[in-house]
């Protein structure tokens, strides 16, 4: 089991420093930083020791070694457009966004669990076709136009949401919340429907097919030959084979949830990493993009590797392999 | 004669399919006493399975029971409301069914199984339900079931595997169990020790046993009577030595005459030319006519009836007290 982790971690390490070189790359590509820095009539001498200070002279090797140990230190530079350090502009969108993406995954998870279940369990009802209808819509229409139709009924014709922003914020230590007023709540329910309507109903079709395969399995029929009451087969025992599929596409969606927040932070002008990356990208300001591109990468092997362990613990069978092969 | 356990009477299952209904089962009776062993075998799709399902109540949409009545001691099951009969499922009729591997819920441990399943069942508290799972263990023949009620059914082989299955059947005390095809999936070596504890079960426990296999030489080995099976039809049913020896129904005869014998290496094991019908496309009259090399023109025409012939009861017009020119 710890070989298995430590196994994982080492391979989790291997990816972040693949994406390390793509993100130093972006450096160097996308044309010389002093002239993103410097003015247009600034003398030759003035760039060179604006070059100098950055070490930027120094051979390319070196400049990788150094971006990848500051990075390590979650040190990103200085932004171009605002002349602060990057870790520190980060550091304050950050909690906006994982807020937001927590919320509209719990939001995903409870109603797509809920609405699988009972459309799998009562597949014949008239809500569980109208759930399977409505999931369509929920994947088939752009995450944009759902923030955009919320924000027309909700906010512009009721009146009853905000239709941008985060609302009032608390400080908790470095952490600002939303969570803890009234307008804070307010205005993280429409970002977080507009975020978490594709994976719900994502989830909800995966729970609906993974159950309805669970139920012909012959452990099932085995169960109710038991004489198992209905509840504890469906729950106690098809639910909980049912969830191993989705907890992978769960925890692997929480990544994109946060990489897909750049729409929906857009559409809510939600003062999260999403919204700070698009300013980045529309001002050339490569020291955001770079950090931000590391900070998604590490979020979604983070992810990843907590999937693969939770994987372990839901399924003893994998247990058991997992230690043989250490 | 007491009452027997189980008493299926004219029974028909029939399945909802898109090119309208076919019957599975069509017409089958017989009893089982307590204690017996009633082998029950026929072809892949003879309707043996879905007879014990149909006895246990599980029988899933498109399919339903579309007639007969089924007891059990005098209890009708067939039309129980759904509670009453989840209450009769593992409680007073187990059932073991064909692969260990795939009928223990891979997630939990088996003694959480038993557990679960005994509480249903029966009012014991967590403690005493354990103790009962590491007694019924230990009477399956598995070693240190103390430790090994914490495994998880990965951990077992398939024999092993098969025994908790059984532990499960029984765990209620059942006075019925109805087992398809508990071998089919095993090991020769195992085989023979899964049937000779069954067997010993039903023994110990004064327990009535449906044996449901393809195999003749199981039920030879185990059953004390045996129906023979076929096309959702019951053949022939009798004492299980007799049937062997001196089979009637034409499909009985050639079902024994296929068993491979040691001695008998210097003539070649006997074929029933042909295969059984499939249900959408059952004969008129006999539903064996068209392999039958005794059929007559009343086998074309006529479905024949059960006759009792001794113990023996066969559904063959050759036996009919009407004489027919082409008697064997």
């Amino acid at each position: 089991m710890l070989a298995f982790t430590l196994r994982r971690a080492v391979q989790a390490i291997g990816v972040m420093f693949a994406v390390g070189i793509i993100a130093f790359s972006m450096f160097r590509f996308a044309g010389d930083p002093v002239n993103q820095i410097v003015s247009l009539d600034t003398p030759a001498a003035e760039r060179e020791a604006v070059r100098k200070s950055l070490g930027l002279d120094d051979p390319v090797p070196v400049q990788f070694i150094r971006y990848f140990a500051d990075a390590a230190q979650f040190k990103f530079g200085v932004s171009y457009q605002f002349r602060q350090p990057v870790s520190a502009l980060l550091m304050e969108r950050m909690p906006a966004t994982l807020e937001l993406a927590i919320c509209a995954t719990i939001f995903a998870m409870v109603l797509g669990i809920l609405m699988g279940v009972y459309s799998a369990l009562k597949r014949d009802t008239m809500l569980a076709k109208l759930f399977q209808a409505v999931s369509l819509i929920g994947i088939s229409l752009p995450t944009f136009l759902i923030g955009i139709l919320l924000i027309y009924l909700f906010a512009v014709t009721l009146g009853w949401l905000p239709s941008f922003g985060r609302g009032e914020v608390v400080k908790v230590g470095w952490w600002t919340t939303g969570l803890l007023t009234l307008s804070g709540l307010k205005a993280l329910i429409m970002p977080s429907i507009t975020l978490g309507l594709f994976q719900m109903t994502l989830i909800m079709r995966l729970v609906r097919a993974e159950m309805l395969e669970v139920l012909r399995t012959d452990y099932i029929r085995f169960a109710r030959a038991r004489g198992l009451t209905t509840r504890a087969v469906h729950f106690g025992h098809a639910l909980k084979n049912t969830l191993i599929p989705v907890i992978t596409v769960a925890g692997l969606q929480f990544g994109s949830v946060i990489a897909f927040s750049i729409i929906t932070e857009t559409v809510f002008q939600w003062p999260g990493m999403g919204l700070l990356f698009v300013q980045a990208v529309q001002n050339v300001d490569i020291p955001i993009m770079a950090a931000y591109l590391l900070m998604v990468s590490l979020i979604f092997v983070t992810i990843n590797l907590v999937v693969d362990i939770l994987y372990t613990v839901v399924d003893p069978r994998l247990r058991s392999t997992v230690g043989r092969a250490a | 004669m007491t009452e027997p356990v189980l008493s299926v009477r004219n029974l028909q299952v029939e399945f909802a399919s898109r090119r309208g209904t076919l019957r599975a089962i069509d017409g089958v009776s017989f009893d089982i006493a307590k204690g017996e062993v009633l082998g029950v075998v026929g072809e892949s799709g003879a309707g043996k399975s879905v007879t014990g399902l149909a006895v246990i109540g599980l029988i899933d949409p498109p399919g339903r029971i579309a007639g007969g009545e089924i007891h059990l001691a005098g209890l009708r099951i067939d039309n129980l409301p759904p509670e009453e009969m989840r209450r009769v499922r593992g409680k007073r009729i187990g059932m073991i069914f064909q692969d260990p591997l795939t009928s223990l819920n891979p997630l939990y441990r088996v003694g959480d199984q038993i557990v679960e399943t005994i509480r249903t069942h029966l009012n014991l508290s967590e403690a005493a339900a354990r103790r009962r799972a590491i007694d019924l263990l230990a009477e399956v023949g598995i070693p240190a079931p103390e430790k090994r009620i914490d495994g998880y059914p990965h951990e077992f082989s398939g024999g092993m595997r098969q025994r908790v299955v059984i532990a499960l059947a029984i765990c209620a005390e059942p006075e019925l169990i109805i087992a398809d095809e508990p071998t089919t999936a095993l090991d020769v070596s195992v085989q023979a020790q899964i049937i000779s504890l069954i067997k010993r079960l039903g023994r110990d426990h004064g327990t009535a046993v449906m044996l449901v296999t393809h195999d003749m030489g199981v039920i030879a080995e185990t059953s004390d009577r045996v129906a023979v099976m076929y096309a959702g039809r019951v053949a022939e049913i009798g004492p299980v030595q007799d049937v062997v020896k001196n089979p009637l129904h034409p499909y009985a005869k050639g079902l024994m005459g296929a068993i491979p014998t040691l001695a008998g290496d210097d003539k070649r094991l006997m074929q029933i030319p042909g295969s059984m019908p499939r249900l959408s496309a059952i004969p008129r009259g006999c539903s064996f006519n068209p392999r039958c090399a005794f059929a007559f023109d009343r086998c074309r025409v006529e479905r024949p009836e059960p006759l009792a012939r001794g113990a023996q009861s066969v559904a063959c017009h050759l036996y009919d007290n009407v004489p027919a020119e082409s008697a064997a």
